[in-house]
């Protein structure tokens, strides 16, 4: 394996990580906080219903933003470190 | 002026505008007709992206399934956004470094296939069709109401305003028409709910006023809403769900369907680089986040608004006479939307549960069953007539139903083109055709898929919901998986691929069917569409995340059982896996 070889597949295990991490938060959100968990956050009340409604119907919405921005920005920093960013 | 003038001048002013970006946007090569040059800024490609993606569905549709169903239509608002956090990461930057003109290429190059490449047109071809059908209809209804034009004339003026921009323009005609379909119909929508909110809540902005008090009674907006669908028998508008299995697989399969639609991710290919590329997808869904924070409010705002109209004293005191109706029932009573039947023959208007379990307060209040039936439909574009607003805001949201459905269907109907014209003509039919002869071939395809839509839509099949459920199941089953494990596995090779990707279809298509109809012809389904009947109660339109999944595994069992790609595909998936050395989208 030659040092580049080494650097590509470090970036791209980096790149993978960083996949899973978001993807957990995404589905933490939505089929989490937003569908199978939203009887455990019952007693949270939040404008005349409970946090698990917000976050089917708008906070889910706003993490995923978050997410892919976070994302964007991260391997946008990642690909210049490993010098594989385009010229 | 009358109503009918306003709403002439609104998308008169829209379409000449279209119009004029299509002579200004013309294209003179392929790469302009399929890529729009591929020098889209990022934010612009991003508010593209959002009027591509958001249809009739999204503009019309979506608020009044919301305003129907509550709390267990919020997978709609979830699956339509979450798709687009799986093409951020896991599609759309390896596909811009590929850097081709269409889906099926990357395909039928990564899998070493023409079969391949041929069975993702197929499925491209299919889903964008049934696609493209809702739009057209959606147009045609818009027409109807708000240009007073028979509902076919309306849908040859649609017809040609896009074969204007589109077929002259390509992608480059219909990138910058995009835009400002997308300036219109955001407004479009946001502006009625803004004074709703003003009016119901006091808060200007309808996300907040939607966890905000309602001001005539003090309690919270939602609260106020289940008390009132409660008296009426209605299940709250907050209440939790049961079967939370269906609610997954349903908003999953939403998510998948959105990352796999090849009209979505041909945008990508427009901009300049692979960074480029992951900040557009978050761009698009801010901009389509306006529209879906804005829904859940106008939902849940218009249902409260419509029972009040019902009922001015209050849902347990008597409903409105029908002699006293508002306007806006008599308009849409013409289009036939909203219908009344006075069972108990006592000239009022009761809307309620019909159900057994509300039988005897329905009894005891003299009532003879419910006797106002509601499109949902109407509800986003009976908003304003709804809240009293003024006549220039009923002419906007006529513009901007019909640039949801005309920036869709032009995205679409790129898709299509591209795939005959680069992926069966120039692809396997003619490689030896030249820049000019291509281009020729695309604009002549473009102007027959124009042609077959709009017959389509003057025809529609019946079936207009469904054939949505499934563009987004074939989406899902089929095109997701067979790009994600193009570009993140090296074994899956063209055997499994195309295993996988039949599977897929197969089963989804078979099981929509089976409730459904066979090939939705009525009366042919052979199972009853109820949940007793289905395969651990998961719903047909929810099917598509399982069909995905079968694909995900015929495809890993026959490649593991067969050969490895050849070294030069490892090495191809390699390079889309790292940006360096991008370069413009090419042809070669």
């Amino acid at each position: 394996m030659t040092e580049h070889d080494r650097n590509a597949a470090a970036y791209w295990s980096a790149n993978l990580r960083l996949i899973i991490g978001s993807l957990i938060v995404w589905a933490l959100v939505s089929y989490g906080f937003g569908i199978l968990l939203r009887p455990m956050l019952a007693g949270i009340s939040v404008g005349g219903t409970d946090l698990g409604f917000w976050f089917a119907q708008q906070g889910s919405i706003l993490t995923f933003i978050v997410l892919i921005f976070f994302y964007a920005w991260r391997m946008n920093k990642l690909d210049k470190e490993f010098g594989l960013h385009e010229e | 002026m009358s109503q009918f003038a306003i709403n002439l001048i609104f998308v008169g002013g829209s379409f000449a505008l279209y119009i004029a970006i299509a002579i200004w946007a013309r294209a003179g090569s392929t790469k302009e007709f399929y890529v729009a040059g591929g020098g889209v800024h990022p934010v612009m490609n991003g508010m593209a992206t959002a009027a591509d993606w958001m249809s009739a569905a999204s503009f019309i549709s979506m608020a009044g399934l919301i305003a129907a169903g509550g709390y267990a239509n919020s997978t709609y608002l979830m699956g339509w956004t979450g798709g687009y956090v799986l093409l951020a990461m896991l599609l759309a930057p390896y596909l811009r470094k590929f850097g081709k003109f269409t889906v099926p290429e990357f395909i039928g190059d990564r899998f070493y296939s023409k079969n391949a490449r041929f069975v993702a047109v197929a499925c491209l071809i299919i889903a964008s069709v049934t696609y493209v059908i809702g739009q057209m209809t959606g147009a045609g209804v818009a027409f109807s109401r708000f240009l007073e034009v028979e509902s076919d004339t309306g849908l040859i003026i649609a017809g040609v305003i896009v074969f204007l921009y589109a077929v002259m323009g390509g992608m480059k005609g219909i990138t910058y028409t995009q835009v400002a379909q997308y300036v219109v119909l955001i407004i479009a929508y946001t502006i009625p709910a803004v004074f709703i909110s003003l009016q119901l809540t006091g808060n200007f902005l309808p996300p907040l006023g939607l966890f905000s008090d309602h001001v005539e009674s003090g309690i919270p907006l939602l609260q106020k809403l289940d008390m009132v669908v409660r008296d009426l028998g209605f299940v709250d508008y907050t209440a939790d769900v049961s079967n939370k299995l269906n609610m997954v697989l349903f908003t999953l399969s939403l998510m998948i369907g959105t990352a796999g639609l090849p009209h979505v991710i041909i945008r990508f290919f427009t901009v300049p680089k692979v960074s480029d590329a992951r900040w557009s997808a978050g761009w698009a869904l801010v901009f389509i986040a306006l529209l879906y924070l804005t829904a859940p409010a106008v939902a849940s705002m218009a249902r409260l608004n419509l029972l009040t109209t019902i009922y001015p004293a209050g849902p347990t005191a008597d409903a409105i006479e029908y002699a006293e109706r508002p306007d806006w029932i008599k308009n849409w009573e013409l289009t036939g939307l909203i219908k009344f039947d006075d069972k108990n023959a006592d000239g009022r208007i009761q809307l309620y549960n019909d159900t057994a379990a509300f039988k005897a307060t329905a009894d005891a209040r003299g009532w003879n069953g419910n006797e106002l039936t509601v499109n949902n439909d109407i509800l986003v574009l009976a908003n304003p007539e709804i809240a009293n607003l003024p006549g220039w805001v009923i002419g906007l949201i006529a513009a901007g139903g019909l640039a949801a459905a005309l920036s869709t269907a032009a995205g679409l109907l790129l898709a299509i083109s591209s795939a005959i014209s680069h992926d069966l003509i120039k692809g396997s039919i003619n490689p030896g055709i030249s820049e000019k002869g291509e281009l020729l071939a695309a604009r002549i395809s473009m102007a027959v898929a124009i042609v077959v839509a709009t017959w389509l839509g003057m025809n529609p099949p019946g079936f207009a919901a469904q054939v949505v459920a499934l563009a987004f199941g074939i989406a899902a089953a089929s095109i997701f998986p067979a790009l994600m494990m193009g570009i993140f596995s090296k074994r899956v090779n063209s055997k499994g691929a195309i295993a996988g990707m039949l599977a897929g279809l197969l089963s989804t298509v078979i099981y929509i069917f089976l409730f459904l109809g066979w090939f939705f012809i009525p009366g042919t389904a052979t199972l009853a569409n109820t949940p007793d009947n289905w395969l651990f109660g998961i719903s047909p339109l929810s099917f598509g995340a399982i069909g995905a999944m079968i694909n995900f595994i015929v495809a890993f069992a026959v490649s593991s059982a067969t050969e490895a790609p050849p070294l030069h595909i490892q090495q191809l998936v390699e390079s889309v896996r790292y940006p360096k050395g991008a370069g413009a989208a090419t042809d070669h």
